[in-house]
């Protein structure tokens, strides 16, 4: 029933893990060959694969775990899709019914656990609602903002035989979020945009989302108007990084031209993305002199944190179709003098070359490092993932992603140990590509246990240490903000990596001497097969440029010089 | 009564009404939510409360379509505008939310509370007590020598009042349903 429901969905691949609860599933899948089963090591593995696989594909992600301690595993990947709206369907196996609640043996209230990390969950105790509940759950999972949803089934419920409802017969549940957005609102946005002198485009991952055909849209929006555009890190990839209108990515590691952008436009047009704290700064002094429009499929995110003089609740595909088939009716107005004297203005902020970083002959520097390595990969058919951190920052500034869907890095949640299973995930949704997975070596510690699902499955994913052997974020707040008292942030008794890959069957690579650096990662690019990268980097190097907690976007610091007192004490409670 | 009415691509005319968001106005607001009648219904809206890290003032529900499997929840709450705005906003993209009605912004409505009061007392107290429950419209619904039972139906503000007043009469318990809420007119 359950593989049969999955089969017509069109999934053909299930990250997961079996269990006793779940057994009768893992029997069904064992008599088929529609759907693959990528075993893992962990089930917080499953879900961020899962993930990956979504996130690289445009589909939802399958998991199969089983109760009690198969469920709880998941929730840091349930919680990580929801922040970062990534569909994903889990299944969950459970005490048969007549057991629920009696403390059984790997028995967990899943549905009140993953209620808040989901965006729906059921309780399956019919066996005749079970396939109308799954056809359901995907309905729910990529309709609208997409996330994860939870079905848990008692194993009573897997066992026995019911009726089967297929997918067109299903009961359309009257979840249906609205996709077209208004078109006053819209009209109003394409007035705004004529006359505006210093307009800004600031997307983010609800461009991604909606699908390939928005990020064209808004390509052919930019080149059309001919504005600047910047990006949140979840946006990355909808707007080609070579495009000449790019900005960079904004936000607290954001570039210098973005985030000045962002602080003087007068026209903010806000495709999809949520005013995150990472982005906005003190909101106090967030953009103060501009009127803001706001795309969002979620009506939760329009005024959440911002105000929008223009909300437009609907789908950014939609939106943007509309909204520029109006402009070009209403005969394709812009105030060309205003845009002129803009990107006077920005060009002038481009000047500064806030990236530049002090490099070395001696020690590798985390920049030049991604430097070296986006020159090499450069063309290539690249997927990119990453861990949690200042290689994560690094990498999103000094990678070039040119279309959507090739960049997955945990955005919301900020979940270290995210990257390598991530990076399995989308190896399996694309076999023939390359898969790097960005990583520093604490994050990549904490889900090292997948190297065995990659070399299990052939998914030759690359890893890319950047080892300072600190965790490096965490120090350089430290260093600014607690008197550079460094507390339980190194790594200490760290593993050899190049024995471990061994360890693990694949191939180790250590690098440490710049001069060897292209060879290194050209090597680790040829091999055909998993490669654990160990890239030894500069210990102390921090991640400019930065905009302290607390503060506005046009007080950002560029470099070491700036930092002395940068952070006050109203600072350092933020996160 | 019309449903939380989010306008795709709403603006003037939404369900975002655009007072001044940084005013630090508490305001209260009472919500009715059309939802689902399915098992951990309550216990997402209440999750959605508490780790937001929104006010409940009071909040009752019963199913009341039974063939529909809907149950409505009234919920009164409070917070600035923006925060208003945000929990319609936050209790609308839930799932088995089907209606979200701000019976505080559509109109007039009618605002009912059932409460039960012990009050136990002897000699004038128990008098004056029969004589203020008469006055509120209080039944008595159980009554031993030395104690009554009072059920009033009113206001929470006629019940706060009448609390108030039977207090030095010798109150022991009050058991409140909460607000049930209705808009006006057709």
């Amino acid at each position: 029933m359950v593989v049969e429901a999955l089969r017509e969905q069109g999934v053909d691949v299930v990250f997961g893990y079996p269990g006793g609860a779940v057994l009768p599933i893992y029997d069904e899948i064992f008599q088929q060959n529609d759907i693959r089963h990528i075993l893992v090591r962990h089930e917080q593995g499953a879900v961020h694969m899962a993930e990956g696989y979504a996130r690289s594909t445009g589909k939802p992600g399958v998991v199969l775990v089983t109760s009690g301690p198969g469920a709880t595993n998941a929730v840091t990947g349930l919680t990580d899709a929801l922040m970062d709206s990534i569909p994903l369907v889990v299944l969950t196996g459970q005490v048969p019914t007549f057991m629920i609640g009696t403390d059984g043996f790997q028995e967990a209230d899943t549905v009140g656990i993953t209620r808040p990390c989901t965006k729906h969950n059921w309780l399956v105790k019919d066996t005749d609602k079970l396939s109308e509940v799954i056809h359901q759950a995907f309905h729910v999972a990529t309709k609208g903002r997409p996330g994860p949803v939870l079905i848990d089934i008692p194993k009573d419920v897997q066992f026995a035989t019911g009726e089967y409802t297929p997918m067109p017969k299903a009961k359309v549940t009257h979840y249906q979020p609205r996709v077209k957005g208004d078109m006053e609102a819209i009209t109003r946005m394409v007035e705004m945009m004529e006359t505006a002198e210093r307009p800004l485009f600031y997307t983010g991952g609800g461009v991604i989302n909606s699908g390939p055909a928005a990020s064209q849209l808004l390509r052919e929006f930019v080149a059309a108007t001919g504005f600047p555009i910047t990006s949140t890190l979840m946006g990355l990839g909808a707007y080609p990084a070579s495009g000449e209108n790019w900005l960079g990515m904004l936000g607290m590691h954001g570039l210098y031209e973005a985030n000045l952008a962002m602080h003087g436009c007068d026209l903010m047009l806000n495709i999809g993305a949520r005013f995150d704290d990472r982005i906005t700064g003190r909101i106090a002094d967030f953009s103060p002199n501009s009127r803001k429009v706001h795309v969002d499929i979620d009506a939760s995110s329009l005024n959440k944190v911002i105000r929008a003089d223009v909300p437009i609740l609907g789908d950014v595909g939609h939106v943007l179709e509309d909204a520029l088939r109006l402009w070009k009716a209403r005969g394709r107005k812009l105030n060309k003098a205003g845009l002129a004297k803009w990107w006077k203005q920005i060009n002038e902020w481009r000047a500064v070359k806030c990236l530049t970083y002090k490099n070395s002959a001696t020690v590798i520097k985390p920049q030049y490092a991604l430097e070296r390595l986006e020159a090499l990969t450069k063309g290539m058919d690249r997927y990119i993932t990453t861990e949690v951190g200042q290689h994560q920052m690094w990498a999103a500034q000094f990678l070039g992603f040119e279309d959507p869907n090739r960049w997955m890095t945990s955005g919301g949640l900020g979940t270290m140990g995210y990257g390598l299973p991530a990076s399995i995930g989308v190896q399996v949704a694309h076999p023939e590509a390359l898969v790097i997975n960005v990583a520093g070596e604490a994050s990549w510690l904490m889900n090292m246990q997948e190297m065995g699902t990659a070399m299990q499955f052939r998914a030759p994913v690359k890893q890319f240490i950047l080892n300072n052997e600190r965790l490096g974020m965490v120090r350089q707040w430290q260093e600014l903000l607690h008197g550079e008292r460094y507390s339980q942030s190194w790594s200490e008794s760290l593993p050899d990596f190049v024995k471990l890959a061994e360890a693990f069957g694949c191939k180790g690579i250590q690098c440490k001497d710049p001069k060897d650096l292209d060879d290194a990662i050209m090597e680790m690019i040829k091999y055909d097969g998993p490669v654990i990268f160990d890239c030894l980097v500069e210990k102390h190097e921090n991640c400019f440029p930065m905009i302290p907690s607390g503060k506005p976007h046009n007080e950002m610091l560029l470099g070491e010089a700036d930092t002395k007192g940068a952070i006050g004490s109203k600072g350092a409670v933020l996160v | 009564m019309s449903p939380l009415n989010i306008q795709s691509g709403s603006t003037s005319h939404s369900a975002y009404d655009l007072r001044d968001p940084h005013a630090e106005v508490i305001e209260q607001h009472t919500l009715a939510v059309v939802v689902d009648n399915e098992s951990g219904v309550l216990a997402r809206v209440i999750g959605l409360f508490s780790g937001r890290g929104y006010n409940i003032e009071s909040l009752t529900v019963a199913e009341v379509d039974h063939e529909g499997h809907r149950s409505r929840i009234t919920i009164v709450t409070r917070g600035t505008p923006q925060v208003i705005v945000q929990i319609k906003a936050q209790l609308f993209r839930m799932v088995p939310v089907h209606e979200v009605h701000d019976l505080t912004v559509d109109g007039p409505s009618v605002q009912r509370e059932l409460a039960l009061f012990k009050v136990a007392g002897k000699g004038d107290h128990r008098i004056e007590a029969l004589r203020l429950a008469e006055i509120f419209r209080a039944n008595v619904v159980d009554s031993t020598l030395e104690s009554f039972v009072f059920e009033m139906t009113g206001t929470p503000e006629k019940i706060d009042a009448f609390a108030e007043l039977m207090r030095p009469l010798g109150l022991r318990e009050i058991a409140r349903t909460g607000v049930a809420a209705l808009s006006r007119g057709a």
